[in-house]
């Protein structure tokens, strides 16, 4: 019985709402353009939020990744002193690989890598590669899938054979109709056998000139042994570029150091700087640790998820303003209504709750209306912008739950107003 | 009802609004009035004379500053404001001047408001309700609007609804005052045959010829019972011959 008399009030209140049709659409609208906000901005956020960790997660969050880097320019003069195209010796060596390994605790594998922009070629085809001088355990360490064939082993490492993996972008631009796996591809001036296909977990990113996060996707990757790699390029790496030319000494381009676990990763973080600054004198690498990344990705997107989440909250107290204002005239409009309500046996609490309930649908209402479009605004945003967005659960029913909340709250005061009317005052008002 | 308690029982029932400042108004000074069950009493008086002070209180729409008034046996002169209400849905019915229809709701609708504040299933008393609409002659128009309805028409669905929950008294304020004299004729011959069928009827008027209806007529006068007039020449059925 008490249902019915709610569900009876809750028409009521619908009808009393019709008899202003447009009055309470622009009310409502109001409410349908907040919750629509929250929902498009958190959107947003999430989405952009998304893609970040996502870049982040790719380098593996067990994982601490070490880079050689050229030293800024300065110092570079200074150690090159005024002999000009003399060579330049920089980045991290196969010491640091062995001595990680051996003094930082937790640390799980080393893998070191040689990476050299060189071309590749089969037959006519002529593609521009990293070639990758790297230890059999580099699927393991970065979650690369061996798609056919086999990675590389040890005793490839140990008599230093010309064989190769390539990426299956690779394997699908230089090999058009052919099996890899019964080819040779041609580096340099040394011809190396395919052995198998990797697909890489993530677009390894073209090796970084300044340090920057993201390098272009490029799935032309060429792994070689480690040890061939030296042989066949040798220490010193020379490029020609306009006139002069340039010697670089680079023991190793990167040490993908993988960690046992996530705590170990957070402890080893400080171990590894203060070794590494031991050993070198000069800037010339940098660590990057992804779970560091990822934290701060997660702070950065929480306080964006505040910032655009109030900006819309304000939207929807707006709306909320604008509903109490319309509830404040429709109780003056309708006090002669209220009296004789009262007349008929209404109480105080059933004036109060007609009153409440129809702020309830207008703002519950206004809320499933701004759910519909802001389910839909996110993709429109998408569509123009190519800006990832998201919806999740929790932001729609937030937005839903501030919707109704800013209703009983906005109607509260006009309500209890309405209800607070003299029976009398009120049957006597014109 | 257990052995003929009066409907109304006023004991020395005072009204005194406080004005802010000290003028203190005494707009009923101790009246005393008992109304027994299928009475039909006409209040008159000029305007000032406390009339519709008497009124807000016989139809607990407010409480008296001192004295007290049993309705139907039951003490309601310091009730709170909710067992107030309540008894007033309860046990009395509201015919206004004005009509006072809820406008957005339909006729059957209208007559149903006063059941849902008493916390009753209208659908349990749909038959009740299409009962009364036939009754006031308006059974061909349940789910009009009253806007869609002649002032008299509208009169009649105030009827119907004050009936609806079977009260012990029925209170008419100036109930023909927007009508037409034919019109007007009408629903009082509506109200006199709801008298003969035993509803206690409380009507308030200045008009001398709604008065003439009443078995009682009291005049109020500066707050208090200036005179009484017994009138009970309309024998039941007779009275559309009083005009």
């Amino acid at each position: 019985m008490l249902t019915f008399q709610f569900i009876s009030t809750v028409r009521l209140g619908v009808k009393s709402l019709m008899l202003h049709k447009l009055r309470s659409a622009l009310t409502m609208l109001g409410i349908i353009f907040g919750v629509c906000s929250v929902i498009a901005m958190l959107a947003i956020g999430e989405g952009a939020s998304y893609e970040a960790q996502e870049a982040i997660k790719k380098l593996g969050s067990n994982n601490i990744l070490l880079r050689s880097l050229k030293p800024p320019e300065q110092a570079q003069q200074q150690a090159s002193g005024a002999a000009r195209g003399s060579q330049l010796k920089y980045g991290l060596t196969y010491e640091d690989s062995g001595r990680l390994l051996s003094t930082i605790p937790g640390v799980l594998r080393v893998l070191p890598m040689r990476i050299i922009r060189e071309n590749v070629r089969f037959q006519r085809n002529e593609i521009a590669c990293q070639v990758i001088g790297t230890l059999p355990f580099y699927p393991e360490v970065t979650g690369a899938a061996v798609v056919s064939g086999r990675f590389l082993a040890y005793f490839d490492e140990e008599r230093q054979e010309n064989v190769c993996v390539i990426t299956t972008g690779l394997a699908r631009r230089l090999f058009p109709s052919q099996n890899p796996l019964e080819h040779t591809v041609k580096v340099d001036a040394f011809y190396y056998r395919v052995i198998g296909i990797v697909q890489e977990r993530s677009q390894p990113e073209q090796r970084s000139q300044a340090g920057k996060m993201e390098g272009q996707p490029l799935d032309n990757n060429v792994y070689i042994p480690l040890n061939t790699s030296r042989t066949r390029f040798g220490e010193v790496l020379i490029r020609r570029s306009a006139g002069s030319f340039e010697a670089e000494e680079v023991q190793l381009h990167q040490i993908t150091v993988q960690m046992r676990d996530l705590p170990a990763v957070e402890t080893a973080d400080a171990q590894v700087r203060t070794m590494l600054k031991r050993f070198h004198d000069q800037n010339d690498y940098e660590i990057i640790v992804p779970l560091e990344l990822l934290r701060q990705a997660e702070q950065t997107k929480r306080r964006f998820n505040i910032v655009l989440g109030s900006i819309a909250a304000i939207s929807l107290l707006v709306g909320g303003i604008g509903i109490m204002n319309i509830m404040l005239a429709t109780v003056t409009e309708r006090t002669r209504e209220i009296g004789v309500r009262r007349a008929l046996g209404a109480k105080r609490r059933d004036i109060t709750m007609q009153f409440l309930v129809e702020t309830v649908v207008l703002s519950v209402g206004g809320g499933l209306i701004g759910v519909m479009i802001g389910f839909v605004a996110p993709s429109i945003v998408t569509h123009f912008t190519h800006m990832m967005t998201i919806i999740t659960p929790w932001s729609v029913l937030v937005a839903f739950g501030i919707s109704g909340a800013v209703g009983i709250i906005f109607g509260l005061y006009p309500a209890s107003a309405a209800a607070k009317l003299d029976p009398i005052e009120a049957l006597r008002h014109e | 009802m257990s052995a003929e308690p009066a409907i109304i029982r006023f004991e020395g029932v005072e009204k005194r609004y406080v004005l802010g400042g000290e003028a203190d108004v005494l707009a009923l000074r101790g009246v005393d009035l008992e109304v027994g069950a299928g009475s039909y009493l006409a209040i008159m008086g000029p305007s000032g004379s406390g009339k519709s002070t008497l009124l807000n209180l016989l139809g607990c729409l407010d409480r008296p500053s001192a004295g007290l008034y049993f309705l139907g046996g039951e003490d309601v002169s310091q009730m709170p404001d909710d067992m107030l209400s309540e008894a007033r849905g309860r046990k009395i019915g509201f015919i206004f001047q004005s009509y006072n229809l809820i406008a957005q709701l339909t006729v059957i609708e209208n007559i149903q408001v006063p059941l849902l504040y008493q916390g009753k299933d209208i659908r349990a008393y749909r038959d009740h309700c299409l009962q009364l609409a036939e009754l006031v002659g308006l059974g061909d128009r349940l789910h009009h609007r009253p806007n869609q309805l002649s002032g008299g028409q509208q009169q009649r669905v105030a009827i119907a609804r004050s009936l609806v929950n079977d009260p012990l008294m029925i209170l008419a304020d100036e109930p023909t005052g927007n009508l037409d004299s034919k019109t007007g004729q009408e629903v009082l011959e509506l109200i006199s045959r709801l008298n003969d069928s035993g509803k206690t009827i409380v009507l308030v008027t200045h008009d001398d010829r709604v008065a003439s209806r009443a078995h009682r007529i009291i005049h109020m006068k500066d707050g208090l019972i200036d005179r009484e007039v017994v009138n009970r020449p309309v024998s039941v059925g007779q009275a559309g011959s009083t005009k």
